[in-house]
């Protein structure tokens, strides 16, 4: 088999599958293209492990067929039996496992290595070390933010004393530990070379624990960006290992996650105006004090039914529905959906006005909302959709609370100060339907709900809208 | 040496072109991409079937095992929950 596909050949089949794999992302630039993307970078990962699979002298196919299956087995499953709340832990978890596999990789290159008593190189070494110290961060990093996104992990940063000082700790481990597997090699004697192993395994032990550290003080709210830098890390720890093994496919590849997890990070922490040092080191959400929210709300908020909004919608001409994570909890998407649907048939303009952190994961309600069958292109962006507010009769706003507070636009020192959001004020009449009137992670109140073009609906989001789109086909 | 220079060559390439292309990539689109890229990751499959077939010692083919099935996971699942979530979006143009 080595003699039937020559290196040179291996090297041309893994830049056709960079190729892919980038053409692939091409076509991710819009929903037309979206799926024969997927399926083309699919085709890159084929075509990669395929060639690989013929040019190496496999010792133990039934070794190497057992993890494929096991791994297609338990990844199809998982995959197929997902609801879409429950993607981004998934996708978390997946990410998991993608660096754990580079640790595990770097970890068996140098046993390898070192049982043969080979060379040592310093390049193959940094780069041991540093898909070793990555590839395990984002293992355990992973499985905790998926975890508590799951609710099995509590959703609440659990603060500790002297956390920065265990965190720094556990990275000076892993990288001494690193920085020793780097320094070693022909100076020191054969014992010394024997501890090879045993260092990097200290190292991935350190890293592991550190990843448990770093991702566990950070709230529910921050997990986007979390799992979005996570992302980038495992394309870190696959080009990583691409180095320990002089791989193009894998530098190509893993260097194009990390850039795509890398922008999701900016995009989102640009979202919530914070910067990332503030979401890894920062807690969120404080207490609000009740009468700090008895000042704003008493004697200003004004309840409404379903049939008063769907009054309301009988005579609008344009209606904006801004969901949050209450909607999805709810399951409400089918119901606004449908709701949309009717006004739509009926001449009235619809649109959905999304926030970028609006979910568990950037873009997430977007995906909630197709998967209720609301088109693309009624999808709105927040810079697209803010101008027309104006000229808009009537906001749903549901589910969703900090990203429509207008505290946001004042300078007052408050947590979500300077995040841009949806000013949904400015439109005829703001319908919010929420089950009560309690804050949303940045555990302040919000003044929108007790402005006077304001209408609260208070209850359950599927139940609520159900009965809204009952009464709006009785009245048709 | 010359590997190293080579191989810092493509990262820093394929750094460059990644970002012009990913920032293309509407916000609808993200939750899609995440996952895509995310099994774009199990290309360490590549790495781990070339471990575990060295075969050079036990320890060394049991961690590239390990290794394979967890990068399977990834691809696997990866590509097939993009797919479910893409399929989904109808109506652009």
């Amino acid at each position: 088999m080595v003699d039937f596909l020559s290196d040179s050949v291996l090297r041309l089949v893994y830049l056709v599958a960079a190729v892919l794999f980038i053409q692939g992302l091409r076509d991710m630039t819009h929903p037309r293209t979206a799926v024969r993307g997927n399926l083309t970078s699919a085709a890159g990962m084929l075509v990669a492990v395929v060639v690989t699979l013929l040019n190496f002298e496999i010792l133990s196919p039934a070794v190497l067929v057992g993890g494929l299956a096991v791994g297609s087995l338990v990844g199809a499953g998982l995959g197929m039996t997902v609801d879409m709340t429950e993607m981004p832990q998934l996708v978390g978890a997946f990410n998991g496992f993608g660096g754990g596999a580079s640790a595990l990789v770097a970890g068996a290159e140098l046993v390898a290595r070192a049982g043969n008593g080979g060379a040592f190189p310093t390049d193959v070494a940094v780069a041991a070390a540093a898909s070793g110290i990555i590839g395990a961060v984002t293992f355990t990093g992973s499985m905790v933010a998926a975890g508590k996104l799951h609710g099995v992990v509590t959703g609440s940063a659990i603060r500790y004393t002297g956390e920065q000082v265990v965190k720094a700790l556990l990275l000076g481990v892993a990288v001494l530990a690193g920085g020793y597997l780097v320094v070693q090699p022909d100076l020191l004697s054969s014992v010394l070379q024997g501890s090879w192993v045993p260092a990097f395994w200290l190292l991935v032990a350190a890293a592991a624990v550190l990843g448990v550290m770093l991702v566990i003080p950070i709230g529910g709210a921050d997990m986007p960006v979390v799992i979005a830098l996570l992302n980038a890390y495992s394309g870190l720890a696959a080009a990583g290992t691409g180095f320990v093994l002089t791989n193009t496919a894998l530098i190509i590849a893993g260097t194009l996650v990390g850039a795509a997890g890398f922008i999701l990070t900016v995009i989102m922490c640009e979202s919530m105006n914070r910067s990332l040092t503030n979401v890894l080191f920062g807690g969120f959400g404080e207490e609000a004090s009740s009468e700090e929210m008895d000042d704003i709300y008493e004697g200003n908020i004004t309840e409404t039914s379903p049939a008063e909004l769907e009054m309301l919608l009988d005579t609008a001409d344009r209606v904006v529905v801004v969901p949050g994570y209450g909607m999805a909890v709810a399951q409400a998407q089918h119901a606004v959906a449908e709701l949309s649907g009717l006004l739509d048939e009926d001449g009235v303009e619809v649109a959905f006005g999304i926030h970028p952190v609006a979910g568990r994961m950037p873009g997430h309600m977007n995906v909630l909302l197709a998967e209720a069958d609301v088109p693309y292109d009624k999808m709105k962006e927040l810079e697209e959709v803010n101008p027309t507010f104006s000229q808009t009769d009537v906001v749903i706003v549901t589910g969703a609370n900090d990203v429509v507070n207008p505290r946001a636009n004042e300078a007052d020192g408050s947590p979500i100060s300077g995040m841009p959001v949806l000013n949904v004020g400015d439109a005829g009449t703001v319908v919010v339907n929420k089950r009560s009137l309690s804050p949303g992670f940045s555990g302040i109140p919000n003044p929108l709900f007790a402005q006077d073009n304001t209408v609260m609906l208070f209850g359950d989001g599927k139940e609520t809208m159900q009965e809204v789109v009952n009464e709006y086909k009785e009245n048709r | 040496m010359t590997d190293l220079i080579t191989n810092l060559t493509f990262f820093v390439l394929a750094a460059f072109l990644g970002y012009s292309i990913i920032t293309k990539i509407p916000a609808t689109l993200h939750t899609p991409l995440m996952s895509g890229a995310n099994a774009i990751t199990g290309i360490t499959l590549v790495g781990a079937v070339v471990v575990a077939g060295s075969g050079s010692t036990t320890l060394a083919t049991a961690l590239g095992f390990l290794a394979v099935v967890m990068a399977t996971i990834n691809v696997v699942g990866g590509y097939l929950v993009s797919h479910i979530m893409l399929q989904d979006f109808h109506g652009g143009n």
